[in-house]
């Protein structure tokens, strides 16, 4: 059992739970460049996460947010943010992509870490499946706020193809 | 006694992954002992028929059962058996009367309804620590009747603050809702007392006996509430099956909300005409299976007495908060006096999902989260808590094993420090 234990809480989780990277003041309206928002709540526990976008001119985006809930779903905020840093907004909606299906593949899929880099630690959670949803709160909030962010913004900035554009 | 009837439980027998199964979830839902289970096989293998309709042997067997849960639970909780409605949930049997009593409000029910008719000018109150059950359903009928929501506070040792009571239910007060038994913090709350200012001002009381039922002696005519609701899942019984008792003149009073057919006595084309309670609100076809297996479970509760089980929970309760007392950096929500065997509390450093899920790991079942009661938490300042709420079937054993797990948690999560030590090196 404590290795299951060991599995979820992965040390990469821990660490970003405890010193986590975007939890910052929201500038709202006030962001310069085009922004989204979102306010993300899991019901059943009360977990919950705001969230806002902010596109650059070099097809980045900077994520911001504040929020109060278990290890798991801060963290996986905190990583959230922290791959945003150092990826385009396509890349990170196919970071976002394959996280997506890593949670749901209740532990039958490999993380592919080129892809997922630190948010393949989440591995052990798609075992929990009442966890599940805390890994996903930050990554759904992240996925409606870059929308009114992209919907907002001059020019579209290109995104990924969805899984149906694919088929 | 209590170590022999463990026994009866089948489900405590069962191994989380490596571990025993510590159940100390019961505040959520109870388990069953054998002899609940088995009245469904032996109801559908011998019994099983539609009731109140039909007249062959069968369906006077069914209705025979049926109409026995009834005075069962009339026996458990007080009154004569009429007074005992069936209904989904306990949810359900509040929702039954906030709802009759927004459509009393309306117009519906005729002359004997205009009773509980209510709207601007009037209030309702309930308290900081109720379930949202006992919340939701009376905001919505301020809402839709205009009438007011107030609420009694909750002290910081997890009681209701009674300092104002007469300003918050005051003339104007329709209906006083209240829980007998907070679901987080165990607090048996004073019911006398609320029952007296209820009178005074003529105010009708609805109490939430879902945590006081299943735990303790409980009879709602001595108590005097007008209404009182709980469910059968948390006292042995099964899921899909609460109580509505009523006083017989409110019940016969209060217009149902779900119509068809059996709660009828004559309907043409243009209108219906409806039973007197208890049948006017168990429209529909009925769970009968589940009042034969909820009356076996009542049987068992007597059999065990009601008194004793209450003893040998607040003796649990009482361990648990002196070993929790022991363990570095958990806060206990409320400190009331008088409670049952329920213990909700806060970990210092790690959220309560994450207490959860290291519990489980060791087999501990527990409640996290906000156990269905948002504003008590809010009032405690935090959004979630860890919940041990103990039974007649658990035992010191259950209550070691907890609390060697719980000892665990924060070291788990890497905070082996007290809070104090680590505030000290902080500064």
């Amino acid at each position: 059992m404590t290795t299951q234990m060991q599995q979820l809480y992965q040390q990469v989780i821990l660490d970003h739970s405890r010193s986590r990277i975007g939890n910052a003041a929201l500038l709202g309206d006030s962001a310069p460049g085009p922004h989204g928002h979102s306010h993300q709540v899991n019901p059943t526990c009360g977990d919950e996460i705001e969230l806002e976008t902010e596109l650059a001119a070099d097809g980045t985006v900077t994520v911001r947010w504040t929020g109060d809930g278990c290890s798991i779903s801060m963290a996986s905020a905190s990583v959230l943010t922290e791959l945003a840093a150092s990826a385009t907004v396509s890349e990170m909606l196919e970071i976002e992509g394959a996280f997506h299906e890593l949670m749901h593949s209740r532990g039958t899929v490999e993380a592919d870490e080129e892809i997922l880099g630190d948010a393949a630690a989440f591995t052990g959670v798609s075992k929990f499946p009442a966890r599940i949803k805390c890994a996903l709160l930050a990554w759904m909030a992240f996925k409606d706020a870059l929308s009114q962010a992209q919907a907002g913004a001059p020019e579209q900035t290109p995104t990924a193809p969805t899984e149906d554009e694919e088929k | 006694m209590f170590s022999r009837l463990r026994g009866d439980f089948p489900i405590l027998h069962a191994r989380v992954g490596e571990s025993p199964l510590t159940y100390l979830d019961s505040g959520a839902t109870s388990q069953k002992p054998e002899c609940v289970i088995d009245t469904f096989t032996e109801y559908f293998t011998q019994r099983n028929a539609a009731v109140h309709r039909g007249a062959h042997t069968l369906a006077v067997m069914a209705t025979d059962t049926f109409e026995a849960g009834r005075e069962a639970v009339a026996n458990l909780v007080g009154g004569a058996p009429n007074q005992v409605v069936w209904t989904k949930n306990a949810t359900e049997a509040l929702n039954i009367v906030a709802l009759g009593i927004d459509r009393a409000s309306h117009g519906f029910g005729g002359e004997a309804a205009q009773r509980f008719a209510i709207g601007e000018g009037d209030s309702i109150v309930v308290t900081e620590m109720e379930h949202h059950a006992n919340v939701v359903p009376w905001q919505q009928l301020a809402q839709a009747t205009g009438a007011q929501l107030r609420w009694i506070p909750v002290t910081d040792d997890g009681e209701l603050d009674l300092t104002d009571l007469e300003t918050i239910v005051d003339e104007t007060t329709k209906v006083l809702a209240f829980t007998h038994v907070s679901n987080v913090l165990g607090t048996i709350n004073p019911v006398a007392e609320l029952v007296a200012r209820a009178r005074e001002v003529g105010a009708y009381v609805v109490l939430d006996a879902c945590q006081s039922v299943p735990h303790m002696p409980v009879d709602f005519t001595d108590l005097d509430v007008d209404f009182a609701a709980f469910s059968a899942h948390k006292a042995l019984g099964p899921t899909g099956l609460g109580v509505l008792w009523g006083k017989t003149e409110l019940l016969d009073a209060l217009p149902p909300v779900l119509t068809g057919g059996s709660m009828i006595t004559t309907v043409t084309m243009d209108s219906a005409e409806f039973m007197p309670a208890p049948q006017r609100f168990e429209a529909g076809t009925q769970p009968v299976a589940e009042v034969a297996a909820f009356a076996t479970a009542v049987g068992y509760l007597t059999e065990v007495g009601l008194d004793r089980v209450f003893d040998h929970e607040v003796e649990l309760g009482r361990r648990l908060l002196e070993g929790i007392a022991q363990i570095p950096g958990i806060r206990v929500l409320g400190n009331a006096e008088n409670r049952i065997g329920t213990v909700a509390f806060d970990v210092d450093g790690v959220h309560a999902h994450d207490v959860g899920q290291y519990l489980d790991s060791q087999g501990v079942a527990v409640r996290v989260g906000h156990h269905c009661a948002q504003p008590l938490h809010r009032r405690f300042g935090v959004t979630a808590s860890t919940r041990a709420s103990t039974y007649l079937y658990n035992n010191g054993d259950d209550v070691e094993r907890f609390l060697t797990a719980l000892a665990e948690v924060r070291p788990f999560f890497g905070l082996e420090d007290p809070p104090a030590a680590e505030k000290a090196q902080a500064s």
